[in-house]
Parts: structure tokens; sequence; C-alpha cells
């Protein structure tokens, strides 16, 4: 996030777009429904009408994978009713006249034909959002997990520059992270292309500033493979080896009949986890590791405010935590890898890691710090960018709408949305095997509208068969008045009704992340 | 702030911003002023005035929580009105219901009776479920009070345990409120109001149905502001007493907002979660947060290596899956080089562990096939 979860109540108007925040993220979810009580606007673009949607002062309603076009309508509104903030645009961006450009035939009659959303709507949200003094953007995987999803959130970038809302308090771009410590698991550089802070594999300087201050040399200055990526390499056999630390990429991955092949092609699949997950069970060797409430350590929340961890209960049996697993592993292998505790890797990140400099686990005893925090004397920063861009002027980019990888068709006439909710947590590892989380919500389904139930003649708990090019699940009919006509929605979370069974493995270009946000199935009743 | 703000409580004076209550003013100089129906960060209801203070001037006692500091304003907070007063409350709630706390020590001979009646409606041969942990009994005991002197009333409702997290036991309800204003304005999930008028008034969801029916989403806000033992979490209750438990201060390790939450541990167990009250979250939670703890001491843990031998995976030593691994990886390496070999870290793992990971695979296999599965 460029500013912080408590910034969320000086916003006058918040815009949130492909975040079900409610169920994903429900504790920001009460900031933002706190300052709507207090007279904040809530605009929700969402396909489905989730429950931000029923708080909201105006929910639009566009078909899924259709954002760019959306957000491009929004801008050519703006402009037209002289909403830009043109001092900002002149002093903080650059390109700017060509997004202006771009978005002059996004006209609100010509986005009502793509998205679906009736062009007065498209309207009433743009002067919604352009004439806000302060209009903070909420956005998740419903804007990333696209084949266009870098030129959306790229989008949403060009929308919070047009109107100056970058830098200031209430305002800003705020992506809410998925799992706990995605923010952290990128910081610390657990990504292809970049050391911890982001120093890029290929730079010089970077690759010789990280050898010295680990000892070592011949590092790779070569850009690595991202997961979506791995699958691949593992299926033509350029990858042989796999080590999966606490994922579970086999009910996570789209396509899993692709996935589960390719994983069995591996001549090791090294697994270490605190269940035997679907992909443990395919492993050659597994690690039992510690949970969260047996280690110390810290994690980065999505606001960058980094906060610690800290060991409450012992372990089962011989499980060990995931760091001492993997040092061990390394001086197996005839490689100096030793710490005492874990206090000492984080002052060795803080080396590294100029963003994370100033910090310890002192100073973040009682209550965490947002990096970057470079000195000891640094107060953290919560929000970004308040003078300037790390890159000096922000950049616009002009984005053009694209189609979807996969749409609908006679065959396969239904869009198929996937998800998560409330009372799970990504593949299930750990809800569903609490008691309670799993009594309230049990097992899969689809969720359906009331038009489309009749149409195929569907009720609530009918059992049904849902395809698409890739596979096909059995579950129970959701009848519900959060779905809408034409599109389906299944969470991901189980197992014996794995939606990734169907999902489009297709990549975003730039950021390999599958678009699982749509792609075409058909649905019909199960064979009593 | 000038010098025409100053407050006089029990004859010290005192500086004061313009919207400060006196409650804050005192709370903010360590005077303490008992409260049971105020809920810091929502507008003050008023409804139980055990906060009552007694002010120069006023014909009679004022309800601090609501009453804005004034200058020259002259108060009394444990005056013997104040008191009086404080105690008739306090003996008026001690009677209504199944208050079986030993300081209620109500109902004189009939003790052993009512403690068995009650004993009876919970199903469990101990005292109240919240007792040590109890702000009702708490005051009981600073103002030396017991139920006895008001006849006992009954509670007409019974208690509701029908959903997995949380247990309403009505006999033991206040009606303070602050259930319903966690629930409306620190959560915003308006799912539970006051209900019914006069004395059968309830605390009730939407049309008076059980919270798993209603738009409850279980986050258990009103559980952890609840006074008393009308709200207390399933497991928790006559199960886990706060004098066997310690509390661990640490991170949510569910989703990204990274709430802030004491883990209380009984025998080397977790056996309950609060929200600590400190950024970003300042005390809530949501039903994961809060009741999705029960995986960590579940038995499909793992415990041991284990090796894939004859097909099956077999418990090993960690010396012989750690060797297993090492001479494999270090052969798969030497012939087809480190990019043959990939390393999936974890967004759920801690920054030390992510470091690490990402270190094994760039400075021991020199590699940059390192990812995370968060675009997944
Ligand atoms: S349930 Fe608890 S918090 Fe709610 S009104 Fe009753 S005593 Fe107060
Ligand atoms: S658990 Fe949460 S939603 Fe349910 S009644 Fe309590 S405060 Fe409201
Ligand atoms: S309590 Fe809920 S909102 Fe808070 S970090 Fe945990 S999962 Fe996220
Ligand atoms: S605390 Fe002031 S009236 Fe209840």
């Amino acid at each position: 996030m460029t500013n912080t979860i408590g910034d969320i109540k000086d916003s006058d108007c918040i815009f949130i777009i492909g975040s079900n925040t409610s169920e994903n993220h429900p504790v920001i979810s009460t900031y933002i429904k706190r300052a709507v009580n207090n007279g904040t606007k809530l605009l929700v673009a969402d396909p489905r009408k989730i429950k931000m949607a029923e708080l909201s002062d105006l929910w639009i309603r566009q078909e899924s994978g259709t954002d760019a076009a959306l957000i491009n309508g929004l801008m050519n509104v703006i402009i037209k009713e002289g909403l830009e903030d043109t001092k900002f645009i002149a002093d903080r961006t650059s390109g700017y006249e060509e997004v202006k450009k771009t978005v002059e035939k996004y006209t609100p009659e010509y986005v009502e034909g793509i998205t679906g959303i009736p062009a007065d709507k498209i309207i009433k949200a743009a002067k919604m959002y352009g004439s806000a003094k302060a209009a903070s953007i909420v956005y998740c995987m419903g804007i990333t997990q696209h084949t266009s999803g870098t030129d959306n959130v790229k989008s949403l970038a060009n929308l919070a520059m047009l109107c100056g809302n970058m830098g200031i308090a209430g305002g800003g771009v705020n992506p809410l992270r998925g799992q706990n410590n995605v923010q952290g698991a990128c910081d610390m550089g657990g990504l292809p292309n970049v050391f911890p802070a982001y120093q890029p594999v290929v730079n010089e300087a970077a690759v010789k500033k990280v050898e010295s201050i680990w000892n070592t040399t011949g590092l790779s200055n070569k850009v690595g493979m991202t997961a979506t990526e791995m699958i691949p390499a593992a299926h033509d056999g350029t990858l042989k080896a796999l080590y999966v630390i606490g994922e579970n990429p086999l009910l996570s991955d789209p396509d899993i009949n692709h996935a589960k092949k390719s994983l069995e092609n591996l001549e090791l699949l090294v697994v270490q986890d605190i269940f035997l997950t679907e992909t443990a069970k395919t492993a050659d060797v597994v690690f039992p590791s510690k949970c969260f409430a047996e280690k110390d350590g810290t994690f980065a929340n999505t606001e960058r405010r980094v906060q610690r961890v800290r060991k409450a209960v012992s372990a089962p049996g011989e499980a060990k935590t995931d760091w001492e697993i993997t040092c061990e592993l390394a001086q197996k292998m005839g490689y100096d890898m030793k710490y005492n505790n874990c206090e000492e890797i984080f002052n060795e990140i803080t080396q590294v890691t100029p963003s994370y400099g100033g910090l310890s686990y002192q100073r973040i005893d009682e209550v965490g710090i947002h990096w970057p925090c470079p000195t000891a004397e640094h107060p953290g920063t919560p929000i970004l960018h308040t003078e300037q861009f790390p890159i000096g002027k922000g950049n616009f980019f002009p984005i053009e709408h694209r189609d979807p990888a996969e749409m609908p068709d006679d065959e396969y006439p239904l869009r198929l949305t996937t998800g998560r909710l409330l009372y799970h947590y990504h593949t299930g590892t750990m809800t569903r095997k609490s008691e309670g989380l799993n009594e309230r919500a049990s097992e899969g389904f689809v969720e359906v509208s009331f038009e489309d139930a009749k149409k195929y003649e569907l009720e609530d708990g009918t059992p049904v068969k849902v395809s698409s090019r890739r596979g096909e699940i059995e579950l129970k009919v959701q009848v519900s008045e959060k779905a809408v006509n034409g599109t389906v929605f299944i969470p991901f979370h189980f197992t014996e009704a794995a939606a990734n069974l169907l999902t489009n493995a297709e990549l975003d270009p730039v950021s390999k992340i599958p678009e699982f946000k749509i792609c075409a199935v058909k649905i019909k009743k199960a064979a009593a | 702030m000038g010098a025409s703000n100053i407050i006089t409580i029990n004859g010290n004076k005192y500086d004061f911003e313009n919207d400060e209550t006196v409650l804050e003013v005192a709370r903010r100089n360590n005077i303490d002023i008992p409260t049971l129906c105020h809920l810091k960060g929502t507008i003050p209801t008023g409804a139980c005035r055990i906060c009552v203070v007694e002010v120069d001037g006023a014909r009679s006692l004022l309800a601090s929580c609501t009453t804005p500091a004034a200058n020259n304003m002259v108060v009394q907070t444990e005056s013997p009105l104040v008191v009086e007063s404080r105690k008739e409350i306090l003996k008026f709630m001690l009677s209504s219901g199944n208050h079986n706390c030993a300081i209620s020590n109500s109902f004189g001979e009939n003790w052993t009776d009512f403690q068995l009646k009650v004993q009876e409606e919970d199903g469990a041969e101990e005292l109240c479920p919240v007792w040590g942990d109890c702000e009702l009994q708490n005051l009981a005991y600073r103002y030396q009070v017991t139920g006895d002197d008001h006849t006992a009333t009954e509670c007409k409702y019974p208690l509701e345990d029908v959903n997995p997290f949380i247990v309403r036991d009505f006999s033991r309800c206040i009606l303070c409120g602050r259930c319903v204003q966690a629930c409306n304005e620190v959560q915003v999930n308006n799912a539970i109001d006051f209900g019914y008028r006069g004395s059968d008034a309830k605390i009730i969801a939407a049309g008076d149905r059980a919270l798993k029916d209603s738009d409850c989403v279980f986050c258990g806000e009103c559980v952890q502001v609840c006074p008393v033992g009308a709200l207390v979490e399933k497991d928790v209750r006559y199960n886990v007493r706060p004098w066997e438990t310690e509390k661990v201060k640490t991170t949510c390790s569910y989703c990204g907002v990274g709430c802030q939450i004491y883990l209380h541990i009984k025998e080397d167990k977790v056996v309950k979660v609060t929200g600590a009250d400190v950024a970003p979250n300042y005390g809530s939670l949501c039903v994961k947060g809060r009741f999705g703890y029960n995986f960590i001491d579940s038995p499909e843990r793992l415990t041991m290596p284990l090796i894939r031998k004859d097909g099956e995976l077999k418990e090993a030593s960690w010396d012989e899956a750690l060797g297993y691994v090492a001479d494999k990886l270090g052969n798969i390496v030497k012939s087809d080089g480190p990019d043959s070999f990939g390393l999936l870290t974890s967004a759920r793992m801690t920054n030390e562990e992510n470091y690490i990971a990402q270190k094994f695979a760039r400075a021991v296999v020199k590699t940059n096939n390192v990812d995370h599965c968060a675009r997944l």
C-alpha cells in the first residue's frame, strides 16, 4: 500500500475494485465501513454483488476482465469534466498527453459496450472519484489475476495520478496483500529478478554488494524462473529439482491436472510444510516445519509495517523452524550457513536491505514500523511518495483494453470467476483443520444467479458438473443474490472440488500471474 | 487549551481539551472512575450509570462518560453519594440472573439452592465461567456489595450455543450495550441490537434469531468487549480460567492486515486468541484470526521427516532426510547446472525464513530460480 490502513479514515472517497474486502481483509473492511458511517463516499466496482457493494453509495458491475476499459472510461469523464489535478500532473508526472489521447475513445458509451456498465453510471462514478479531495483506491486479486493484470495496476496508478491522489493522506493506490507475508516475501527477495529490497539481480553493483555481505562469489546475474514458469519447466524436463517451502501449488496452481503431471516429472521434489498437503503427498522427501505460534521472527503487513512474531507454544514431534531446516541442508551441502537465532538473521537482513536498515527487534517490540526505514533514527514511512516518486516523476502509461484469454462461447457459455471465503484461507491447509471454521463453510459450491438457476433448472443444493476445456468438477449449487447473470463463482479452498481444475493457466506477460478471475465454463446437472 | 480550561477533580485542578468528557480528563490523569457501558471509540450511551460523579451545582449525579468537561467545574468521583448510587446499581445487577460468583453471595441462606440451579442450567459444576475475569465481580468487590438486598429475578431467555464459536448467556447479561456498539460502530456488521422493552429487554440479532442465522460474521468483537460472562468463546467456557494461562503477543498468520493478537496459552496449548489494542487493528479481529487456531495442535501435523521408499512416504531421521536431499540435489546441480533447481518460498513464512530460502537458492545453489506463490 502507498498509504496506511489507518489512513483510510481520512479519505473523502474510497474506490474498491477487485477486492472482496469484507471477506478477505475483514479488519480493513471495518476501517472502510466506519469511514462510510462518517460520510466518506464508497464506490465499488465488482462483477459480484459483494457485501461492500451493498454498503456502497454506488456499485458498478463490470464484466470480469474489463477493468482497464472501465478505468479508461473514468479518466475520459474526469478529463472531460475538468476534474483532473493539473498542478500535480505538471509538477510530479510525465507522459500525461499520451494517456489523454488514449482515453479519448473510451467514452462512457464505448465503455458501456465493453464492460456492460450503463454510461450514466460511469459518469456518476467518475465524478464521485474525481471530485473528492482525497480519494483512495483499494484493490486486490480481482485486478491482478488476469492476463491484463499488470495493465490494470498501471491503469489504477494513472487514475490516481490524474487526480493528484498520490502522496497525500487519505489517497493512494492500495493493493491488499492476500497472504499474511506477501509483502515480506517480496521485500526479502523471494522473487526471481531481485535480491532483498528489490535490488535487480542483473545489476552488477547489486551482485557485488550482496556477494560481499554474504562473503561469497559467483552469484547468478541472470533472472530466474517465476513459480508459474517452473511448472512448465518441470513438465519439459529443464527443471529437475524443486524445493517447495510452505506452499501447496497442487491446489493453488491454475490447471491442476497439468501441474500434477509436471511435478511427477521431477527427479527430486522436496516439500517443507506443517501438514501433508496435496503437494507434499507427491514429494520424495517431506520436512516437518513449525507453525507461526511456535517460532520467532517478523512479518511485513500490507501497509509495509514490519511486526514481530513470537513463539508461544512448543512444536509437535521433531518439527523445526523453516530457516533451521534450510540452514542445515545448506551445511550438509558444504555451505557454511549458521545462525544462533532469528534475530541474527534479521540483523543480516538490515545490512542487505536498505529499506529495513534502521529496524531492530528492539525498535519494533511494542508497535511495528513502516519501511522504508533506512537508519536507526528514521521514524519509518507511513505514506509513500509524499515528495517524489522513487524514479523522480511518476510515469503515465497509456493502456488499451484487451479481451481476457478465454471468452465465453457456445460450448462454454458462462464466465467463471474464483476467489476466497471469509471462513477459509488460501488452500485451506490451516482453516480446514479448524473445526469451527469448517463447520461454517464445509464444502465447495458454485454460486449461480437466480436467473441462471432458472435457465439451467437448478436449485439450491442441486449437484452439478462444472467443466472447462481443462477439467471438470462436481459440486453443489448455491443460488445467491451476490451472483450476476452469466457469471458463476467458485471458491478455491476445497480439494474435493478444486476450482483450479478448471481455471486457465494463461499468464499476464509481465507479472506472470495466471488468469484466475475469468475463464469459460459450462454447467450441467450431475447424474443422480 | 488555555487558562480558561480548568476543571477540579477531587480537589486537584486539571487542564482539559475542548471536546473531552469528565471521564476522559480523569482517565488521562489516572483517576479511576469505574465504567461498564462505556466503549472506547464509540459514541457514549450513558446506559449503565456506574460512572456517575457528583458535580457542584448539579441537581443530580452526572454520568462522567457523557458529561463534557467545563471550565470551573468541580467534581467528586468517590463522594458518599456517588458510592451509594454505585452500590445500588451493582446490587440490582447482581440480583438479576445467574451471577454465581462467590462475591455475589446472593440470596443468603438460599445460596446453595441458587448455585445448584445455576450449575444445572450451565451444565457445569463450577462458579461462573468468567470468575476472576469479570468487571461486575471486580466492582462488587470494590464496593463490597452482594445481590442479597433485592429479590432475585430470573432470566427468561435460554442460553444459545448453536454455533461453533460463541455462547450467549442471557442470564448473565447486564444490558450494558457494549456488544451492540462493538458490532455496529466498531466492526459495522450491524448484526445485533437491543430488542423488547422494559424487563423483557434482550440483546437480539435481527428478528431475535440465533447468531448463526443472522448477519453475524463471528468476528468476536462483542465477546472481547463484554464486561461479564454473557458472551464467552465456546471453547473457552468452563475450560480455561485466566489464572491458568499466559499471554504472548504476536502477529496473526492469516491475511495481510497483520492484526496484532494475544495467544493465550494453557499447558503449552493455544486455547484462546484476543486482539491487542495497538495498530493496525486496535483490538479488532476477524473470525479466522480469533477462532482459527485449532490447526496448531491438530493431530494431522507433521512430526517427523518423511522419505519416499518403495513408492510410500516413510518416517526417517533428520540426518537421513537431510543427507538424502543434499546428495541428490548436489548431483543434479553438478550434472544439469544450478538452473535445473527451483525453490518456491512462501508468503506465509517469516521474513527471516524467506531471506534464508532465497539465500539458499542464490548463494548455495547459485540460481535465481526462486519465487513465492503470491501470484496464485
Ligand atoms: S452481552 Fe455483554 S456486552 Fe452485551 S449487553 Fe450483555 S453484558 Fe453488555
Ligand atoms: S461476532 Fe461480530 S458480527 Fe457477530 S454479533 Fe459479535 S460483533 Fe457482531
Ligand atoms: S485477524 Fe483477520 S483481518 Fe486480522 S490479520 Fe488475521 S485474518 Fe487478517
Ligand atoms: S459507563 Fe458511563 S453510563 Fe455506563
